[in-house]
């Protein structure tokens, strides 16, 4: 769903104004579970491109949440590195082993893809916590990191001043992806899902465009992970188990799989739900959360992004009919 | 030489859990073409069901037989109620429902048994056999999984529900055209595969101790030894089982300084290498796409 | 005259003055802590890996009920606003972020597991708030001096593994121990604790270790290891799944070695029975807390007091598991600190009351076992006593042990 036309540029930037006056009038605490929202579309938005856009199915997006997140935290804790650098630092090293990965995963499809994905998500607490790694990744104990002041001493508390940065990465990452998508490249990856034999046939070199997104997606999601440290303060083994991975994909199912806006969506959704779950019955968290997925599910099977098409598409057709 | 044996027999009998799991994996996956990430949850969720009934005085093979009915059961209702209305939503929305399927079970079983362990009993007893090498409940599962295995190959091959449903899953226009009621066939896979988790969790609750998060690591090993056995193939699906028990097990063993900590890792990262050599597992149909 | 009446107004006015700020400096409220109420903030996991323990929370929640029906502490009724954390970090975080700014708590309580309550502490400590009688055994936390806002309440794992290092120091100097242990924090706090016991002996002493991750579904290839390397001790430090399993596969493949136990699993209810009474005996562990099932303490009124508060308050309860007399003993203390504040309801106060509890005996502690904390001992129980299992109850053996001195 590739973003054309002035009306949704000029809804999105009615969404970052909207967003950016926020701060005035929101208590730290909603800001800070807006940014992690964020932080989780981000990485959410990183599953769309191989997911949604490219078609291959993965489960272990945590894996790359995970290695964004203790690089940006060694990266501070063990060698004093000021936070900024560490977004684009965790972004690179995550861009590599995507692409690293992307590799054998040629091999794969669909529901092998997924496996081999989940499998990645479920191995990496366990080498998080090994010991030849743990001088560095502090083993079970994790790291824990200071969270950054704002700088130039603005007047803004740290919950808010990583609330604008955050929101600033979101609207680059977003725009980026959104110019991928309309290019060339998008073009030739959407072909790649939905038909690449045909693809092959018109020339476009699958396995080196189904790698590069593989580490592209990485990439994403390695910045979300620095990001999402740097939020909590905090990285250990624990917080980045294989429900990690499912939650981002449930988050990328609701929100609309090929959908950019959706991923951010997904975000708010895998933040906020479980604490509605919650709410209702303490007991029985966990079965409202899936009865919740269920009639959403029902209600928006191609998640958010399809419904306002739909919405839309009704609107749109009923002016021109009248 | 001797801890080589007992590692290996050690690997079999947790293996044996795999396969039985492994089974139920392959049999929802002929069906659906798909994976049930909620196979796990089920199979416990019908182990609790039988718990409750041998709470409440029933005999033990009373409440087996009638736990796996009411599974099969169990199973088609869900196909019929909670899939069938998604029919044409995207396949990866069905992945989202699988897993609102886990966590509506997990929570469920939580809130009406509890979190603490219960023991659950066998039908073969615990003594050791071959100088203790395996035990005879271990014994007894191998053999209930062979059973199984051999009526799921009766089944598929020689009966011709079983053709239909090969059918309904390998081409369901053409299925329909000859007569074949689509829909049935997919909810009676989901039926058997839920009554084979079933068995699977009976037989495995005994090792393992019965409790609502008892499943999720054997559905991961599960998954590994289908994948590695090739998902088309049932006898795959239970060599692979047996396969990832002993590999983690030797593993855990014999790799120095790692081996213990990363024993899933190890297994995982076999499955993965075994998949991009031969992508369709070991024993798998290789599905050629013509252009 | 006039200066006389001045005189007077000035007398007047000062002791108005003194009255009220007197009156007003009686009752000082920090957020959270009002006339009427106190807000209690907790985060157990009730969904995810450790839900078992969820039962900890809900005993502490029917204890708050029994004494607000009771009249409250001082008058005032106990809030306890309890979330999930899933055992997550990151969830964690969130939610004591929300116990404290949105829910303004006046303290966090008993907050289980080692990586959130890690996950919390620097926020906690920032923000002032204490992070109270935390609900793991991590020696971590009796750190005063780096965190003044956060105190732990049981016995340490390192100190249990130094007592039973003690232990096999005297009654088995030539015993060759095997390990089980649980790879992460707890886990290996227990080892270190064990290794330090036994100082230079530890390297000739431990011929295996052998861990396990909670993602494994058996511990048995890991049993038939340990009997494997020669091993004729074995300190078993499991969560209560992997104990049965370990002592069900133990006797199955017939090892019988002299077995310690860490205390997390030592439930009869909850582990020695469905891992087989029989397959149980003589297994050695410590415990501070008095086992419900053991006859020897059903006469006493420290036990009646809890059945009749577990049968009035949380019915559904389990009976047989140390979760719920550990839930109750560690509301009590939690209730004795509230009471000793008085009407000086401040956080400060909180914590420097929770560093003043003296000799404290509870019905449900051991006979002998008493709290203590100061400025500089963040530790409120560091005794224990060793208990051997008979088939069908825990017998004590020895006096009352500190792990500290291990005298």
């Amino acid at each position: 769903m590739p973003v054309r036309t002035r009306m949704q540029w000029m809804l999105a930037a009615a969404a970052v104004v909207a967003a950016a006056l926020l701060p005035l009038v929101a208590k730290n605490f909603i800001l800070f579970q807006l940014t992690l929202a964020m932080v989780y579309g981000i990485a959410i938005l990183g599953l769309c491109l191989l997911t949604g856009i490219n078609g291959q199915f993965s489960l272990g997006h945590s894996a790359f949440f995970a290695l964004g997140a203790y690089t940006a935290a060694i990266m501070m804790d063990r060698f004093g590195i000021n936070y900024l650098w560490t977004l684009p630092a965790a972004g690179i090293v995550c861009l590599v082993f995507g692409f690293l990965f992307g590799v054998p995963a040629l091999r794969l499809h669909g529901i092998y893809l997924a496996l081999a994905t989940f499998s990645l998500a479920v191995a990496t607490p366990q080498i998080l916590k090994s010991t030849p790694l743990e001088p560095w990744t502090g083993g079970v104990q994790g790291i824990v990191i200071l969270k950054p002041d704002a700088p130039f001493g603005l007047p803004l508390s740290p919950d808010q001043w990583l609330y604008y940065l955050t929101l600033l990465v979101v609207v680059v990452m977003f725009g980026a992806a959104a110019n991928l998508i309309n290019g060339r490249t998008g073009r030739a990856l959407i072909a790649i899902r939905d038909n690449p034999i045909a693809a092959r046939a018109m020339g476009v070199d699958i396995s080196l465009y189904k790698s590069l997104t593989f580490g592209v997606s990485a990439f994403y999601t390695g910045v979300a992970g620095a990001l999402g440290a740097i939020v909590i303060q905090f990285v250990a083994p624990d917080s980045f188990t294989f429900s990690f991975a499912i939650a981002l994909f449930v988050g990328l199912v609701v929100g609309g799989v090929g959908s950019i806006p959706g991923a951010l969506f997904g975000g708010l959704f895998v933040l906020f739900v479980p604490n509605i779950a919650e709410h209702f019955s303490k007991g029985l968290a966990g079965a409202i959360y899936g009865l919740i997925l269920i009639v959403v599910i029902y209600l928006m099977p191609s998640g958010a992004a399809g419904l306002v098409k739909l919405v839309v598409n009704k609107l749109t057709r009923k002016t021109t009919a009248s | 030489m001797d801890l080589f044996l007992h590692q290996v027999f050690a690997g079999l009998s947790t293996g044996g859990i795999y396969a039985l799991m492994a089974l139920a994996i392959v049999m929802i996956y002929q069906a659906i073409d798909h994976l049930n990430f909620a196979q796990g949850e089920m199979a416990m969720f019908s182990t609790f069901v039988s718990w409750q009934m041998l709470q409440w005085g029933a005999p033990y093979w009373a409440a087996f037989l009638l736990t796996i009915v009411v599974s099969f059961i169990g199973g088609v209702v869900i196909e019929r109620v909670v899939f069938k209305p998604l029919k044409a939503a995207p396949v990866l929305s069905h992945v989202v429902v699988f897993i609102a399927l886990f966590a509506i079970l997990n929570s469920a079983a939580g809130f009406l048994w509890d979190y603490t362990i219960k023991s659950y009993p066998t039908p073969f007893g615990t003594t050791p056999l071959f100088g203790g090498l395996i035990s005879s409940h271990d014994a007894g599962m191998t053999v209930v999984t062979l059973v199984i295995l051999l009526l799921l190959y009766v089944f598929f091959r020689y009966t011709r529900i079983g053709l239909a449903m090969r059918a309904a899953a390998a081409n369901p226009e053409s299925a329909r055209l000859v007569g074949i009621r689509v829909g049935w066939m997919i909810a009676l896979g989901w039926g058997m595969a839920a009554a084979i988790g079933a068995v699977a969790g009976m037989m495995i609750a005994p090792v393992v101790f019965l409790e609502p998060n008892m499943m999720l690591s054997i559905l991961l090993y599960g998954f590994a030894g289908a994948v590695v056995g090739g998902l088309t193939s049932p006898l795959g699906a239970v060599i692979g089982g047996f396969s990832v028990g002993v590999i983690e097990n030797l593993a855990g063993t014999y790799i120095p300084y790692v081996g213990r900590e990363l024993k899933l890792t190890i297994a995982l990262a076999l499955i993965v290498a075994v998949l991009t050599i031969k992508p369709s597992g070991l024993f798998g149909r290789v599905v050629v796409t013509r252009v | 005259m006039k200066r006389q009446g001045l005189y007077l107004a000035a007398v007047a006015g000062l002791a108005l003055a003194l009255g009220t700020s007197s009156a007003l400096a009686q009752k000082k409220y920090d957020p959270g802590a009002s006339d009427t109420e106190i807000k209690v903030g907790n985060m157990n996991p009730y969904s995810g890996p450790a839900s078992a323990y969820g039962m900890i929370g809900k005993t502490i929640a029917a204890y708050f009920k029994k004494v607000n029906a009771e009249g409250g502490v001082n008058g005032r009724k106990i809030n306890f606003i309890s979330y999930d954390d899933a055992y997550s970090p990151p969830k964690a975080v969130e939610q004591a972020r929300k116990l404290v700014e949105s829910d303004e708590v006046l303290l966090i309580f008993q907050s289980l597991g080692t990586p959130s309550n890690t996950a919390i502490q620097k926020y906690m400590n920032a923000k002032k708030v204490p992070q109270l009688f935390v609900a793991t055994g991590a020696t971590k936390w009796g750190d005063p001096q780096h965190f003044p806002w956060t105190m732990g309440w049981q016995p340490s794992y390192q100190a249990e593994g130094r007592i039973y290092a003690k232990y096999l120091l005297k009654e088995k100097p030539g015993a060759k121990i095997g390990i089980l242990y649980q790879n992460d924090d707890y886990g290996k706090d227990y080892v270190k604790g064990m290794k330090d016991g036994l100082g230079a002996k530890a390297a000739s002493m431990i011929v295996s270790e052998q861990p396990y991750e909670t993602s494994d579904p058996t511990v048995d290839s890991q049993i038939v290891n340990l009997k494997a390397s020669g091993a004729d001790t074995f300190f078993n430090v499991t969560t209560p799944k992997f104990a049965a399993q370990a002592i069900k596969k133990s006797a199955e493949i017939g090892w019988k070695p002299l077995h310690l136990l860490n205390n997390v699993s030592q439930s009869i209810g909850g582990v020695l029975k469905p891992a087989g009474l029989e397959n149980s005996k003589g297994i050695l562990s410590t415990y501070y807390l008095k086992d419900p099932n053991d006859p020897t303490f059903q006469k006493d009124d420290g036990y009646k007091e809890w059945l009749a508060f577990m049968d009035k308050y949380f019915p559904d309860g389990d009976k047989s598991s140390s979760f719920t007399v550990y839930g109750y003993s560690v509301a009590q203390t939690l209730v004795q600190v509230l009471k000793q504040c008085g009407d000086n309801l401040t956080r400060e106060n909180v914590m420097k009351q929770a560093a003043s509890l003296k000799d404290l005996e509870f019905g449900m502690l051991l006979p002998g076992i008493k709290i203590n904390t100061s400025a500089t001992d963040f530790y409120p129980i560091e005794q224990m006593q060793m208990q051997r299992f008979t088939g069908d109850r825990w017998e004590l053996i020895g006096p009352v042990m500190s792990g500290n001195d291990g005298s």
